[in-house]
Parts: C-alpha cells; structure tokens; sequence
C-alpha cells in the first residue's frame, strides 16, 4: 500500500475519479428540481404526466410525495425553481408549482387511489401536536399502518398555518378543506379546539410517541416609542391574517402601512387592499432586492397597486389622544464594511412622517414553547430552540419529535411535508425497537432505459424553446373586492401542455457504457450544449477548463467514465445538459443510453415493509 | 437517422470570434448520414476551422458530388453558399466557379468513390492545374450508400464482413504529389486536434491544397480486419508532424521542444507552426513525402499530417493572368469591350 502511494506521488497529480453513478445521490443530483425539493418529489414524471393529460396520475405522484398538491401548487416557496436547469441555458425555470396546480385542478375523483383507515390498528398512540402540514403528513404516512393518531389543535378546523396564514385570496377554502379532508377520512382521533399546556403532562399520558408540529406562531414585536400608545390600530401580521381568516376581522383603515418584506408583509398588504385599505404601503428597512419575500409575491403585490418604500427605518408610531396618526422613519443606506456585510447607516437627512389609520408589524416569526417543561430530558440550545436531529427529526428525549417551523424555525409548507415524512419513519423505527439512524430504509430508486426504437424514446426528447408563460390572473377590479376570490385563474390545459413541454426531462439520464465506445465522437460533435468531452484526465480544476466548453459550475458534478482503449476519459459536464438524447441518438453502438432516474424517498410504509419481510 | 431538429439552446459561456459569432452559427442541418459516421466528426472540424478563423460565411462555397461524403455539406454551414455536383463531377464546377469569383472560399467535399472511382479523371486534372481550393476526401475505403462494396481507396487484403478486397488501393495522397499538389495533408475524423489545424492551413493555403481524411465507415467498415476501422487507424497512425495553424498578428503561445519546431509562412502572412514528431521528416520534399509515404503504406501504417507544402505556392488565376475582380463585379464596359478590342485580340494573334 505504502509503495503504491509513492509510486502515486512520484507521477502528476491524479486525475479525477470515475464516477459512480450506482450512487443514487449521483443521477438524484442531475435531477434538480427533485434534489432541491425538500420531499424530493420526482417533478419531471409529473410534468410528463401533464402534457400527457394524465392529471390524476400526476396528482397521486405529488400527493404521495408531498401531501398538499393542491395547496403547494398554490403557495409553495418553490425551491425546485431557482434550481431548474431550464434557468441556467435560458431566460427562466420552467413553472414547476403553477403546473402541480394543473394536475390538482383537472385530476378526477381521486378517493379509491387513496390509502383506506387501517383494518387493524397495531395498538401504538401518537400524539400531534398542532394540525398543520407537518403533523397531517406524520398522520398521513402512519394511518394507514395501524398507527393511532391523536390530531391536537387549538384552532376548531385542522390545517394549521395553511389555514390562517394564508389568504385566502391565495389559497380557497375548498381546496385546503379538501386535502386535509383525505388526511381525515384515514381517522385519526381529533382533539381540535384544545390547546396543549403541557407537555409533561402528555408524555404523562399513555403516546408512545409525540410529534410537535406547532409551528412559530408568535408574531416578532417591533417595541419602538408609541407602541403601546397607539395599539388599538397597530396589529402584529400573522394574527391579523389570522382573525381575517376566521372571520373576526372584516375591515381596515383606509391609509395602511406594512412593516416588513416578508411573504407575510406581502399576505398583509394585500389583504388590507380587500379589507377598505385604499392607500397601502410596504415599508422595509433594507433594500427592494434584499427583501425576504418571493419575487412572485412582490409582483403580485405591485401589481395591486401596493407601492413598496425601502431603506426606511421605523422610529416611533406617532398618536394623538392615543389614536395613531402615522409611523415615523429614519432614512438609511447600505454601506458594506471590509468582509462584505451590509450595515444600514442613516444618510442624514430628515426623518420621514408617513400618516396612516393602521399599521401591520410582520417583521418576523418566532418559536414559542413556553408549554414544553425543561425538565422533562428535553434539552434546548442556546437560541432557546429545542435541540432535533436533522435526519431523524428525533428530540433529546425520545420520545419525542418535532417537524415544521417548530423543529428549526421558520420555513414553509413543504419543508413541513418532508419533516414530517422523515419523523413518521423515525416513530415508526423507534415502536419496532429499531435504530432510528442506523436502520433507516434507503429510497426507493430505480434507471430504466426508454429506448423504444432506433431514434424514437419513450418521452419527448424534442427541446421546446418557448419562454416561460405567465399564469392568468383575475382582474383586480373584481379580486380586489372580496378577500376570498382566487387571484391566480391557473394554467388551462392547453397553456399547460406548452409549459410542460419546456421541462427538460432531466430525469432522463445520459447514461456511458464505456465497453461499448469506440470513441467515434459522435456524441461530441453532436451534443448543442457542448457538454461531453475525450480528453486526459487531470485534477478536476484543471479539467474543468480544458472541456470542449467550460464548466466553471462545481455545484454540478463531471460524469467521468475511464476505461478507454485510447487511455482518455469520458467527461460529461451535467451543468447544462438538455437530456435531448442526442448523443444517444448518434452513438452508433449504443455507449450511450437515456435511461430514466426514478427516486421515491423512504416512508414509514417501507419500515413495516421490512418488519413483515423479516417475520 | 435523427428526427427532431437540434435544439437551438446552447451552452450559455460558448466563446465568440472576432465576428461575434458562436461555432453553433457556422452549423447546418442534423445529420441524416448513420450514427457515428466519420464524415460528421469532419463537419464539425471544419465549423471549427472556419469558427476559429473568422470566415464570413458568406465566403465560402461549398461544392460536392455524390456520396455519404458528398451529402455533408448540407451539415455544415448552412449560410454559405453550396453546389451539388453530378457525381465525379464536382472539380470542374468549383474550377469554373473559382474562374468566375477568385474571392470565394472553395471547399470541395468528396468521397473515395467521388474521387478516386468515377471522378478520378476529374480529380487528376484540378490538382495539376492549382485551382486554389481545399479539397477533402472523406475516404472510408467503401460504397456506403450502395452497402458497402469496396471502393478504389480500399487496401488490398482488407475484409469487410462478406469479402476480401484483391484489388491495389489508390492513394490519393500519392496521386496528388504526383500530380503537384501545394498542399498535401492526410488527417483522421477520430483525431480533430490534428484535422481541425490542418483545415485551417489549407484554407490559408493558395493553391490545391489536398487532404485525404480517413474516415471509419461505422456500417460496413468497420470491422476489426479492415484497414480504414477506428481502432486500426488508432493503432497505425503514424503522424509525421503536428501543426498548430497560426493566423497573422496572433501570439505564439504553443511550446514544443527547441529544435523540433519549424515555421512556414504562407502568401496571406499566416504562420504554421509545425511540430516535428520525426525528425527525418521534410515536408517541402516531393520526392521524398511519396517514397516515405508509399514505403509506410506499404508496412500497413497510416502516415498523417501535413505531408507537403509548397512555400510559393501560385494557383491557377496566376498561371493564366486573369482578371482580379469577381466576373459578376466586372461591368458591361469591362465584359464587352466592343470591335476595337476585339480587333486589337485578333491582330495579336496575326
């Protein structure tokens, strides 16, 4: 060995490695949008399914993957966007979420596709606490297997913060009623309208496991002079948009200002303009393009007619006979220091009064537990969060779990979803006496080729070069009327199809069998995007600039293959591969083949799967 | 053959010429010759070539006859203009082409059966007469679209999959020194950082500047006893010299050992930079670059890369004084200079 090392050093510095695609994080990786999903939904298959017209087959994918199709496609923060590789060779990502719309909008009666209550329980009670996504996933996921669910909420409906976060001008009632409503059917115990106190007292209780999925339902305070003063017409945001949603609110001021640049700030401007705000504003101490909130969001807004003023930071609301009269702010800019970070520093000149009849506050969320004794072997950090694994979702005691923005903080619905997956699978390992770390199933995964002919595949390898299309939107003269009405109509079929079709199905992978090259080039001179390469190998900086077209993305991997009668190497850059096929097409002895990735992670199901294998 | 058009997405850092234009604009349409034909490997050499130096492409015209080989212009830059010849036939249309506009860049595309069969004659008399043109022979050794019967360019004793060749090759490479070709050069498709240069030094070249390219027949020749198969040219290339084709003002950035180097400078001021990888090796030596070529041919080994260069080339407008403007750039006055001229031609003749 020690020779071997030597030998090593005395030539050049060794060229990259092959790779190795049986890892399934390899062609997972490829996969972009599924990658970056928190549930890592397998996007392109649905999308196919779309432009296939099978909406209900393209439903069941996401409702298996991630539970609320219908809500997601309507709320999520898409972090399978900014991923998409369509953004990286043009103008902008396909609209993964606006198409699992589609699929909730047109797909059949799903109800005989969806798991029935278990026949027989298995005798073990789980406690959630909190209705909302990550604990209705936890009860999705375990239902089914037997497991009692006991569903706790203080709330009277369940749906957690999908439910009183979000407009419902974002996100109609019937369509959140209706994907909780597949989570009832299963039966879990429902203790809506009963808020848990103490968590002591639970795990005094006959659960063999408990799940937190409450969320951060605390609204940050902003404790400036006047605060207290005026408080009858200042709100903290997520409560507001919370008794809006319950009905207890109705109106607002005509002159509303919004603190904050947060998805919520947006939700609460917004509201405000249905609600009698004709004169509302978003304020923000940063600047425009540094704000928290969804560029969408920020469009949407705008586009209602909500300005959004930046670099103003508030001082103090001002009152007269403990009326609110308006908020006074200080004018900064952003000036970086030597490392680079930004620091807002008063310009000097005046300060600036902006007269209104109400104020908004969502400058942030926060955890709250004051319900969760310290002595109960649960240990919290420093930042007063409870310690949880990030795999297992697993508190320090262990019988208890945690999901949602009540594990790490603030996040969104479909980290929830994936949260509340893994925790299912955690409890389920745990009340089988097994290591919730080590015995974790492995995901389900599978590459198949979709060679269907000489030049024909199973999917449409033909590359759409349309733009992005926009989804329509009702007109503001009716949907700023009333709080419930829908702004986004929603793609219609045939807009649909076209936005299907610029997924580049990069589920579809270009697989080498390096047995059968005879390096012919083909593949090279063939390929539009550049991206294959028979070279020497070398360390991979260096490699990476001597390709036919550079690849100064590392976030994307180099598919090496070795093995070559001419002693090169097979360098693939996977950065901005089209998956067209063509290099498949034109390899004339079938090195190169389009195989289709599929990866469905591990659910709770795949443990009883393995129990029942093994009995 | 492939359906869908290829897409016009391209890798977002592809480098631009001093044009402004990416190798995908010097492209034509997808290839309908069989996958992993050699003849594309060639197409897209010569996008490379005419990418790397900046060619108009409304500069160039793209002659061919009949063949696999004769179909490949159709692949490749789809802006320039093209012709496509009866078969053997396409030397006397760019000879005539190249008589009326010497301003064009000519590039003659043919095969072995183009060339060495049913166009031999034709071949024989534009390289004796110096038409300033590249001209390839993509040479597979076979009839590619008849199915694979031997062609003149077929070593004696190679096999395909039902038959042994008894007939004596031509060698095209031979035959052009023989007949004074300026430029005589021998690529493979399997090798485009050698094919790519000398493409580019042929196009500099004034005069006929000749390149065999050995190109695999993956259909029908490519079986491991024939003598024109991607592994036997990989495994019997003998490159006598790696050029590295410098165009005027550009640095000199290559580094090759000191004394193995040599420069040759063409009429436009481009430089060759040629690398010696044998050292015995002269490639402005007719005589010799024929006897070495045939006496390696004759141990079964494939000679490559620029075989000979003649410095001072001229080309045919030089050999017959012609006028230096394009015909159709000649007015009325110019072409029919009335009696008195005409006069004037005779009485030199008396």
């Amino acid at each position: 060995m020690a020779l071997d090392l030597a030998e090593g050093a005395a030539v050049q510095a060794p060229g990259m490695k092959p790779t190795d695609i049986k890892n399934p994080d390899y062609f997972h990786k490829v996969v972009d949008c599924q990658w970056a999903c928190p549930a890592h939904t397998p996007v392109p298959e649905y999308i196919r399914y779309i432009a296939a017209g099978r909406y209900t087959d393209a439903y069941m994918i996401n409702w298996w993957s991630n539970v609320f199709p219908g809500v997601l496609g309507r709320t999520c923060d898409r972090p399978c966007e900014p991923a998409c590789r369509r953004g990286r060779v043009e103008k902008e990502p396909v609209a993964i979420c606006r198409l699992k719309r589609v699929a909730a909008d047109n797909k059949d009666d799903v109800r005989d596709r969806l798991p029935k209550p278990a026949a027989v329980k298995n005798g073990k009670r789980i406690a959630l606490i909190g209705a909302g996504p990550a604990s209705l996933t936890v009860a999705r996921d375990l239902l089914p297997l037997g497991y009692a669910c006991v569903l706790y909420d203080a709330d009277p409906h369940a749906g957690g913060m999908m439910r009183t976060q979000i407009p419902k001008f974002r996100l109609p009632e019937r369509v959140l009623d209706e994907e909780c409503q597949y989570i009832l059917d299963l039966e879990p115990e429902l203790r809506l309208g009963q808020r848990i106190d103490s968590l002591k007292a639970l795990l005094a209780e006959d659960y063999d496991a408990i799940f937190v999925g409450s969320g951060a339902p605390r609204g940050r305070e902003l404790p400036i002079p006047g605060r207290e003063e005026a408080k009858g017409h200042i709100h903290i945001g997520i409560d507001w948009l919370s008794s809006v949603s319950f009905g207890h609110i109705e109106s607002i001021g005509k002159r509303v200002i919004v603190l904050g640049g947060g998805n919520t700030a947006m939700d609460c401007c917004r509201t405000s303009r249905r609600l009698g705000g004709d004169d509302v504003k978003v304020i923000v101490r940063s600047g425009f393009e540094e704000m928290k909130a969804s560029p969408w969001e920020k469009d949407d807004a705008q586009r209602e007619g909500i300005p959004i003023l930046n670099f103003l930071v508030p001082k103090e609301f001002t009152h007269e006979n403990g009326k609110l009269t308006g908020v006074l702010f200080e004018k900064v800019k952003a000036e970086y220091d030597a490392r680079g970070r930004r620091n807002l520093v008063p310009t000097g000149e005046p300060d600036a009064h902006i007269e209104c009849d109400d104020v908004l506050v969502a400058v942030g969320q926060e955890n709250a537990f004051p319900w969760i004794e310290r002595d109960i072997g649960l240990d919290f950090d420093k930042w007063d969060m409870p310690k949880v694994d990030t795999v297992t979702m697993q508190s320090t005691n262990p019988r208890v779990f945690f999901g949602g923005d009540a594990a790490f903080g603030p996040k969104n619905i479909i980290w929830a979803v994936a949260h509340g997956h893994e925790a299912a699978v955690s409890i389920a390992l745990m009340l089988d006496g097994k290591d919730v770390k080590i015995d974790r199933p492995p995901p389900h995964v599978n590459l198949l080729s979709q060679k269907m002919g000489i030049h024909e595949w199973s999917y449409d390898n033909d590359i759409s070069l349309d733009l992005r299309y926009k989804v329509p939107h009702a007109p503001n003269e009716i949907t700023l009327r009333d709080v419930k009405v829908e702004v986004e109509l929603g793609f219609d079929r045939e807009l649909a199809f076209k936005e299907a079709q610029r997924c580049l199905n990069c589920d579809v992978q270009t697989v080498f069998d390096t047995k059968l090259c005879i390096e012919c080039d083909a593949c090279v001179d063939i390929c539009p995007v550049d991206c294959i390469t028979f070279t020497d190998n070398e360390p991979e900086p260096l490699l990476r600039t001597h390709l036919t077209a550079p690849a100064p993305n590392f976030e994307q991997d180099l598919y090496i293959a070795d093995g070559l009668k001419t002693g090169r190497v097979m360098v693939k850059d996977e950065d901005v591969c089209l998956h067209c096929g063509l290099c498949a097409e034109r390899c004339p002895t079938g090195a190169w083949d389009m195989k289709q990735f599929w990866l469905d992670t591990a659910k709770a199901n795949d443990v009883c799967a393995n129990r029942l294998a093994a009995e | 053959m492939t359906y869908i058009t290829k897409p016009k997405l391209h890798h977002p850092a592809l480098p631009k010429n001093s044009l402004g234009y990416t190798h995908r604009d010097y492209e034509g349409r997808i290839s309908t010759l069989c996958a992993g034909c050699g003849h594309d490997s060639i197409s897209a050499a010569l996008i490379q070539a005419c990418f790397e130096l900046a060619i108009e492409p409304h500069r160039v015209a793209k002659l061919s006859g009949i063949g696999c080989s004769s179909k490949t212009p159709d692949y490749f830059l789809g802006q320039s203009h093209g012709f496509n010849a009866v078969h053997g036939r396409m030397p006397s249309v760019l000879t005539g082409a190249n008589l009326a506009n010497r301003d064009l860049i000519y590039l003659g595309v043919s095969g072995d059966g183009d060339s060495a069969s049913i166009g031999l004659g034709q071949f024989a008399h534009c390289v004796r007469r110096g038409v300033n043109m590249v001209y390839i022979c993509e040479n597979n050794g076979v009839y590619g679209l008849t199915k694979g019967q031997f062609s003149a360019t077929a070593d004696k004793g190679s096999k395909s999959k039902t038959a042994v060749n008894s007939d004596s090759p031509i060698d095209l490479v031979s035959l052009a020194l023989l007949l004074g070709a300026t430029f005589v050069a021998r690529g493979f498709s399997g090798d485009k950082k050698q094919l790519v240069p000398l493409l580019k030094a042929a196009i500099a070249h004034r005069g006929s500047a000749i390149l065999d390219v050995i190109s695999p027949c993956v259909q029908f020749n490519n079986n491991p006893e024939s003598t024109k198969s991607y592994d036997f040219v990989r495994e019997h290339n003998d490159a006598v010299n790696r050029i590295d084709f410098i165009v005027p003002k550009a640095e000199i950035t290559v580094d090759y050992e000191p004394g193995a180097i040599e420069t040759v400078r063409q009429h436009d001021g481009s430089v060759i930079k040629l690398a010696k990888l044998r050292p015995d090796y002269n490639p402005h030596d007719r005589a010799g670059a024929m006897a070495f070529c045939q006496a390696h041919a004759a141990k079964g080994e494939v000679v490559t890369g620029l075989l000979y260069i003649e410095d001072d080339a001229q080309d045919l407008h030089a050999h017959l004084n012609t006028v230096a403007a394009p015909l159709n750039g000649l007015g009325e006055a110019d072409l029919c200079p009335g009696a008195k001229a005409l006069d004037a031609i005779n009485a030199s003749y008396r």
